[in-house]
């Protein structure tokens, strides 16, 4: 199973294993790590489940989706590699992904 | 609190799946039991109305959390189970079968349950309401493409299941009772939009209908209204509205009024140890300074949080401002705020000829809500108003050349 990193906006470190298939805001929830809230449950509608991708991981993630960037836009703590974490499928190649919860969402 | 303490969770949705988190991350140690009257483990709830109906998800893909994780947090559950009553003086609920289980915190999440249609033939066969899992497996076994499907009642419910349905082949007919669609949650100009939306989708909508029997042998094959006309129909679903599940709560005496009544910290002011979250739950807003209760994910969750805390004898008062969405063809509707009273609205954006737009609701020059038609930007923005109490005067925030960047600098 995928490895997962989540990191606060202290730099606490949180690991989890995350099914493939699942998306990386479901693996926070079901690992009660607080930071990504995922309000509407992965609908594209909330923007509570923020995150921002680790340089390294970017490409393999993919940018965020118009829709995404909208929402993302709103944000003080948006940045480039910035994504919703409800709209990235946990997949093989994304074991060892290493995202960051901006501030806002604590 | 110690480890022998229990924390009893009565409901298993949206509500009781937050609670349970939540009062792990807040430090329960105690037992945790939840009784419910479902088969599954909590999930998710809005796309049974939408993404669900149309097949892109399975009942494992809609569970709020896995089976795992409620058994790594310790967490009992006893499904398809009824609560006959509450005996607050031992501290204890009853089930059906006579069992008595101890409490020592009592948590409220019973939700709501749909309204019926009391009229000649509403047994047949192919007449459903959505609410749970169930109703919406039943619904999707009537599916066919090229059938006829009749939807009585023009909220969310209904014009989400049309525009899905609708997408799946069938046609549809919308029956409203009222004037208008979505008349309780929207403005007038809006609810304008929505019909016209779904006449370009090729459904029609008949406001100021009321159904009045069903025709069948078995299975229902027309709707017939007071007006006297006939709709065909080889699937029907129902969606009138919700009533809040107050009954154990009002046979136990607690206060009771279109839900159970909660301070902000979710608490019943009658018994402490029993906290009510969710649907079925009224609790003080102290942005719209009166009692609401809302039909919501976000309200359930966000309650399930302060109810944590007061179960856990530490404070976290509740205050948010709703918010609700829709999703309807290619329509994102988010709206932030309540705009159950306003005195004025404006638009921005052209809500005509488009599909995107944002209505902004005021109340004595204060900005109280806004419904935001694929305009997520506008959504966060109106969100961030209402948190903050922030008030752009109604030209600006109509004006749609002003960008949302300039808007939000208005604000900062």
């Amino acid at each position: 199973m995928p490895l997962i990193t989540y990191i606060d906006h202290k730099g606490n470190a949180f690991e989890a294993d995350v099914p493939v298939g699942d998306s990386v805001m479901q693996g926070a929830v079901d690992n009660m790590i607080d930071g990504i809230i995922g309000e509407c449950g992965g609908a594209c509608a909330c923007a509570t489940c923020h995150c921002i991708v680790e340089d390294a991981w970017f490409e393999k993630t993919g940018p965020a989706s118009d829709e995404e960037k909208l929402m993302l836009e709103m944000s003080s703590e948006m940045q480039d590699n910035s994504r919703l974490s409800c709209q990235i499928e946990v997949t093989d190649d994304l074991d060892g992904l290493v995202v960051h919860m901006p501030q806002s969402q604590y | 609190m110690n480890s022998d303490s229990i924390a009893v969770i009565i409901g298993g949705s949206h509500a009781a799946s937050q609670l349970i988190a939540s009062l792990r991350q807040e430090g329960w140690i105690g037992r945790i039991l939840v009784i419910s009257d479902e088969k599954q483990l909590p999930y998710h709830r809005p796309p049974l109305s939408k993404t669900y109906l149309s097949g892109e998800k399975t009942p494992e893909n809609l569970l709020i959390r896995k089976p795992a994780v409620y058994e790594k947090l310790n967490v009992k559950w006893l499904l398809e189970t009824h609560v006959e009553f509450i005996d607050r003086a031992t501290k204890s609920v009853v089930l059906g079968n006579g069992e008595r289980l101890k409490y020592d915190k009592l948590a409220l999440c019973t939700g709501a349950r749909v309204k019926k249609l009391a009229i000649a033939g509403s047994d047949l066969s192919g007449i459903h309401y959505l609410r749970n899992l169930s109703d919406a497996e039943a619904i999707k076994k009537d599916i066919k493409h090229g059938g006829r499907a009749v939807i009585i009642g023009g909220g969310y419910i209904g014009l989400e299941t049309a525009a899905l349905l609708r997408k799946m082949g069938m046609a549809v007919d919308v029956l409203v009772h009222s004037s208008r669609v979505l008349r309780r949650v929207t403005a007038g100009p809006v609810s304008d939009f929505f019909t016209r939306l779904h006449s370009q989708e090729g459904i029609q909508i008949h406001t100021r209908e009321k159904p009045d029997s069903f025709e069948g042998d078995k299975q229902v094959e027309s709707v017939i209204c007071a007006s006297g006309k006939r709709f065909l129909a080889d699937l029907v679903i129902i969606g009138i509205g919700v009533t809040p599940n107050t009954e154990l709560a009002e046979a136990c005496g607690l206060p009771v009024d279109d839900g159970i009544i909660v301070d902000e910290f979710c608490a019943s002011e009658e018994d402490r140890d029993i906290v009510a979250v969710g649907d079925c739950a009224k609790h003080p807003s102290s942005i719209y300074n009166r009692f609401l209760r809302l039909e919501s994910v976000p309200n359930a969750s966000e309650q399930a949080m302060s109810a944590a805390a007061t179960m856990c004898g530490k404070i976290k008062p509740y205050a948010v401002v709703p918010w609700f969405w829709s999703d309807q063809y290619d329509i994102k509707l988010q709206m932030a705020g309540l705009n159950d009273d306003y005195d004025q609205m404006v638009i921005r954006g052209d809500i005509d000829n488009s599909r995107s737009f944002v209505a902004w609701y005021f109340l004595n020059g204060k900005l109280v809500a806004a419904d935001c038609v694929n305009r997520p930007q506008e959504f966060r923005l109106a969100q961030q108003m209402l948190k903050n109490g922030i008030n752009p005067s109604p030209e600006e925030l109509a004006d749609d050349n002003l960008g949302v960047k300039q808007l939000l600098e208005l604000i900062e």
